[in-house]
């Protein structure tokens, strides 16, 4: 009986019309293609993208050169000097994070005692040149303006789960 | 003959050309696309929708690409064979349309008794088919010999080998077609199958459908027999080859894939007959070109199913099991045919007898 069985699944390609009939059902499923200039992902509050500086609601930067962020950096892609102010506070005088060195660990954020350093959700950055990727002080300041509400956001989403 | 009409028939064999390569041509780059939409439909993805409404460009845009790609001809080949061999191969998948029957037309009632539409209604269609599809095996072989190079004289043997192999039992399956239709002639063929579904040929012989059909997938190299295009075997032939005459070989196989598709239809599921004798008014046509189309379908949907054989199972499955399995079901059909009191059963199949 199995013999005969077993000729007849192959004789009629039993297996074959088993497969065809498996891939047949997944034509008509529904697609999971994200079309993405137009249609996107969500991102998570912690998504790990372009980075930025942030400034108090004062104006005053947060940044203290305590250069946590630079020692932890594990591609070494943040470079930092600072000075004495008049009013005796220390603060950068150059703060540079070369993105195309940058593995986006979220380290810098994560080191950071002052919540100056963040990474925002901005991923679409590229750029034809190595020296448009190479972000100064004054570029990771002016992300931080423009990302400010983004990043306050995220930061309170995430706040909970600290 | 006068020279005046000798130029009108030229001319009207020209036309008759032309309405069937223009068609071919262009459903040939459609196909592509059906088979990446198809395929990535299969995959759960949307496929290519991105060029023109739906991506229906595409195949323009392809084509476009690969004829602005730089062709390298290697240093050390024979330039003449490397230049011939994809023409080798395109023109016998081509000329092999020229004696198939897309119906039959009375032309409105202009002519008596209607008229086969093909382009030369050769009385040994069939012969005249198996002869020219094998003659791409040289448009193969050429390409590796002429290439000077180890991989593509390797996968031209490979590929050779796979066609001749594959062609010994579809010509097997095909004389099983003939001893019932008694004709090499395809028409002929088509109008014993008259009268329903239940006259076609798949039923007497849905073995020798079987066969054929992956026969012919194996002979045109789809996906589970596409050794000539695998990665893990450096590709095959075509290895040296590049932007158009590159594309000749992959316009070869498609042409050969449809040639395969309306072969099975017209020698199994009863060309351009529909299932039901009531819907013959529809023009045969159509019945035709939906089966074709149905099995191109059906040569996607496997590419997108099967995994590839490895060289010595193909082999087996070509010379182990189908050469046997054919030479049998001749003999089965002979003894049917010949036996007093079966012969009432098998000529349900024979009309003409």
């Amino acid at each position: 009986m199995g013999l005969i069985k077993r000729a007849f699944k192959t004789w009629l390609l039993w297996e074959l019309l088993v497969g065809l009939s498996l891939t047949g059902r997944y034509l008509f499923k529904k697609k999971i293609t994200v079309e993405y200039p137009e249609e996107r992902t969500p991102l998570s509050p912690r998504f790990r993208g372009l980075h930025a500086l942030r400034r108090y609601e004062s104006g005053e930067e947060r940044c203290i050169a305590c250069k946590l962020c630079e020692v932890i950096c594990p591609a070494l892609a943040i470079r930092i000097e600072s000075e004495e102010r008049a009013d005796g506070t220390r603060r950068t005088t150059r703060y540079d994070i070369d993105m195309t060195k940058c593995i986006y660990c979220g380290f810098c954020q994560e080191a950071c005692p002052v919540d100056a350093i963040v990474e925002t959700q901005e991923f679409e950055y590229a750029s034809e040149t190595r020296e448009a990727l190479y972000y100064t002080k004054d570029m990771l300041l002016a992300n931080g303006e423009r990302y400010e509400a983004q990043i306050a956001a995220n930061l309170a989403a995430d706040a909970k789960y600290c | 003959m006068s020279g005046l009409d000798m130029a009108a028939q030229a001319g009207i064999w020209a036309l008759e050309i032309l309405a069937i390569t223009v068609p071919v041509a262009l459903s040939v780059a459609y196909i592509t696309y059906l088979e990446r939409r198809v395929i990535g439909w299969i995959q759960v993805r949307k496929g290519c929708n991105r060029v023109g409404p739906a991506g229906l460009l595409q195949p323009l845009a392809d084509g476009l690409k690969l004829f602005l790609k730089e062709t390298t001809i290697p240093a050390r080949a024979n330039k003449f064979l490397f230049v011939l061999a994809p023409i080798l191969s395109l023109t016998p998948a081509l000329v092999a349309y020229a004696v198939v029957p897309f119906g039959e037309t009375s032309l409105f009632g202009l002519w008596d008794e209607p008229h086969v539409m093909a382009v030369a209604h050769l009385n040994v269609g069939l012969l005249y088919i198996m002869a020219v599809s094998s003659l791409s095996i040289y448009g193969v072989l050429m390409a590796g010999w002429a290439s000077n190079s180890k991989y593509p004289i390797m996968g031209a043997m490979r590929s050779t080998c796979q066609m001749i192999s594959y062609e010994i039992s579809m010509g097997f399956a095909l004389v099983t077609v003939m001893m019932l239709a008694g004709s090499l002639d395809l028409a002929d063929i088509v109008r014993a199958q008259q009268g329903g579904i239940l006259h076609w040929y798949m039923i007497p012989l849905f073995p020798m459908l079987l066969v054929y059909f992956i026969s012919g997938c194996a002979e045109v190299g789809r996906t589970p027999f596409d050794l000539t295009e695998t990665e893990e075997l450096v590709s095959g032939y075509h290895v040296e080859y590049s932007g158009m005459w590159f594309a000749t070989f992959s316009l070869a196989e498609y042409a050969a894939m449809i040639m395969i598709a309306l072969m099975t239809s017209i020698l199994f599921l009863g060309g351009w007959y529909a299932p039901i004798p009531a819907l013959d008014v529809i023009p045969g046509t159509f019945w035709l070109l939906a089966k074709t189309g149905f099995l191109v379908f059906l040569f996607i949907w496997m590419r997108a199913t099967f995994p590839r054989y490895r060289y010595d199972q193909m082999m087996r499955l070509g010379w182990k099991v189908f050469l046997p399995w054919t030479l049998a079901w001749i003999a089965v059909v002979g003894i049917f045919i010949y036996t007093p009191g079966l012969d009432a059963i098998i000529n349900f199949w024979m009309p003409w007898r």
